[in-house]
């Protein structure tokens, strides 16, 4: 059983940086949202649809939005590419041994 | 005008009935899973066979509890978008169960985080610093959900308390005791369809109101009760606390023991993470539905009526439900209400047997040398013998205020849970020390904090000030765990333990010899 182990860390590494990656995105979002809230609460508070909506109600809803995309981006990453880099260094392992 | 009239609060004909289809058609399902419940894989785990979308459908069941529907819906239609605020802090934590822990746990652990905690560690001592972290947090959040059951029971059905709270708790332990993992699933499963379809109907029925025009909706709510409902109010006010909570939920959603054990229930990785996209968007679309019921009560129930029945707003979705559909739709959702209560309670009782079975008895008490038979049989003691505390807890609870209670467990899963969980994924050279010194540390700074911050000295202990200004401690006691954890491994490493990572570290992102 033979590791390649440049193909193993250059996987490794791949995967921490896109999983480091969208763990940051989703903490600049939500926090971005808890900053405004406790520094500057007026920012958001212009209205849209006609007057009858304040701009918080549609940000508010793109945080939950945000949070299952970033979830969604991540599947579709790894069932593509991570799978396929898994699957070839098993393959790997197999074929040496 | 016509005086409001409510049958809340009085037994209901059609929510018995569909109370007694949901008992008996789980209670069959618990009869079937107890003929496939024999081995411990089966117990704990439904033998690895539920599918992704399944455990999704599981996982946002077991984190939708009646108190975020009622409490969420309840705090809408009083605060308006406050309650949208405190939605969405409780969803952030699920994409990073996604991008940190969901695959790893899979790929290393067997039946609890621990397993995965002590893959390349000594045993003995970081199973018992993690069942204590898991226990603690367990127990804190079953508290919470049994006297708030007890209390929601008592105001849908004019049930008293002591008879709400000794009935869910016999039909949980029936739930898990026979039917394990499996039972407790589909038992998730089913609820979690009941409550976003009752959930969807109830919206259906206020937007079909407002001529399907959110607008209007939002127009009328500002006409009646001023800006005010569209704006934040009072929930964010210092940053630091802000900043602290915030914390909490992200990161102890990731400490839930009876969320991270459900990673368990599918075959591989590749569901694993699949399980995490769907109930990241059924909870998602649970908090939306929530707060456009909380606007639609605000609207057609009026917030006086609403406060009339119970202060904290607990009733707003159900007096909706009447208003919207009458007698028969309020005994239906009040029906799903309970059912929410009973799958959730199941849910927790589960995962805390499993630590005391698989953690504490079979790996510190037996060191590891146990039959599967003997496994199940103290798993199934302890599962009665945590239903029985559930029970009495709640009872000893009664009237008291337990709302801390949530948040500490948040707090203890963010400190004690998920540092040393993160730490023994990623971290080369975390050692047995080192990890157990973290478990011990976030333990202890969690629960010292929030006795002396102002939810539990000020509100339940009713002194003056708090001596800890913060409602909650994570951003403390989480970096306090992290720095511990660092610590411990440098003053004390083991050597073994660093040599073993290239191992892990193929188990973890190959997947081989998963089980």
């Amino acid at each position: 059983m033979a590791l390649d182990k440049d193909k193993f860390d250059a996987l490794v590494r791949r995967r921490w940086k896109v999983s480091l990656s969208l763990t940051a995105i989703m903490l600049v979002i939500y926090y971005g949202f808890v900053l405004i809230l406790a520094f500057d609460k007026e920012l958001l508070s212009g209205r849209v649809a006609g007057g009858t909506m304040t701009l918080w109600i549609p940000v508010g809803l793109g945080v939950i939005l945000a949070a299952w995309a970033l979830t969604g981006i991540y599947v579709a990453w790894a069932n593509s590419t991570y799978d396929r880099l898994v699957k070839d260094i098993k393959e790997g392992m197999r074929g040496e041994s | 005008m016509n005086e409001f009239t409510s049958t809340i609060g009085q037994p209901n004909l059609v929510s018995i009935i569909f109370f007694f289809v949901f008992i008996v058609a789980t209670l069959y399902i618990t009869y079937l899973a107890a003929l496939r419940s024999r081995t411990a894989a089966q117990y704990y785990t439904a033998g690895r066979s539920v599918t992704g979308w399944q455990n999704g459908l599981a996982l946002a069941g077991d984190y939708m509890s009646a108190a975020s529907f009622l409490g969420i819906a309840g705090l809408v239609s009083l605060k308006g978008y406050d309650g949208l605020i405190y939605s969405i802090g409780f969803l952030v934590g699920w994409p990073i169960i996604m991008f940190l822990i969901a695959e790893p746990l899979r790929n290393l652990g067997k039946f609890t985080f621990a397993d995965v905690v002590a893959y390349r560690l000594r045993q003995k001592p970081i199973r018992i610093a993690a069942s204590i972290g898991s226990l603690m947090t367990v127990c804190f959040y079953l508290i919470a959900q049994m006297v708030g059951s007890g209390s929601l029971i008592t105001l849908m059905f004019g049930l008293p308390y002591e008879v709400a709270v000794v009935s869910v708790g016999v039909v949980m332990i029936a739930y898990v005791l026979f039917g394990g993992m499996l039972a407790t699933t589909w038992v998730q499963i089913i609820k979690a369809c009941l409550l976003l379809g009752g959930a969807t109907v109830i919206v259906f029925l206020v937007l079909l109101h407002f001529g399907f025009d959110v607008a209007a909706m939002f127009g009328q709510a500002t006409a009646k009760y001023g800006e005010k409902v569209l704006l934040p109010g009072g929930l964010v006010s210092n940053p630091w606390d802000a900043v602290s909570l915030g914390l909490a939920l992200m990161f102890g959603t990731a400490g839930l023991p009876h969320i991270l054990m459900r990673f368990y229930t599918v075959p591989d990785a590749k569901e694993a993470r699949k399980s995490v996209f769907y109930a990241t968007g059924l909870i998602a679309y649970f908090y939306i539905l929530t707060f456009t019921i909380g606007f639609g009560a605000m609207i057609m129930v009026g917030q006086d009526i609403i406060t009339k029945f119970d202060k904290g707003g607990n009733m707003a979705a159900l007096l909706l439900a009447e208003v919207t559909g009458g007698t028969v739709f309020l005994g239906f959702i009040a029906a799903v209400a309970f059912a929410t209560i009973l799958a959730v309670v199941a849910g927790l009782t589960l995962a805390g047997a499993t630590t005391l079975s698989h953690d504490l008895y079979v790996n510190v008490l037996r060191s590891g040398k146990s039959s599967e038979e003997d496994e199940v049989r103290v798993a199934k003691r302890a599962t009665l013998g945590l239903g029985v505390v559930a029970i009495v807890l709640g009872i000893a609870f009664k009237g008291q205020n337990v709302a801390f209670m949530v948040g500490l467990a948040f707090a203890i899963a963010a400190s004690a849970n998920f540092p040393a969980l993160l730490l023994s994924i990623l971290w080369r050279n975390l050692s047995t020390f080192g990890a157990t010194l973290s478990i011990a540390t976030g333990t202890t700074l969690a629960v010292v904090l929030i006795v002396l911050s102002p939810t539990v000295w000020v509100s339940v202990l009713n002194n003056p000030a708090a001596v800890f200004p913060w409602k909650n401690p994570a951003l403390i006691s989480m970096t306090g765990a992290f720095l511990a954890g660092w610590l411990g491994s440098v003053l004390k490493p083991d050597p073994g333990a660093s040599e073993a990572y290239e191992n892990q570290k193929i188990r973890n992102y190959l997947g081989v010899g998963a089980e």
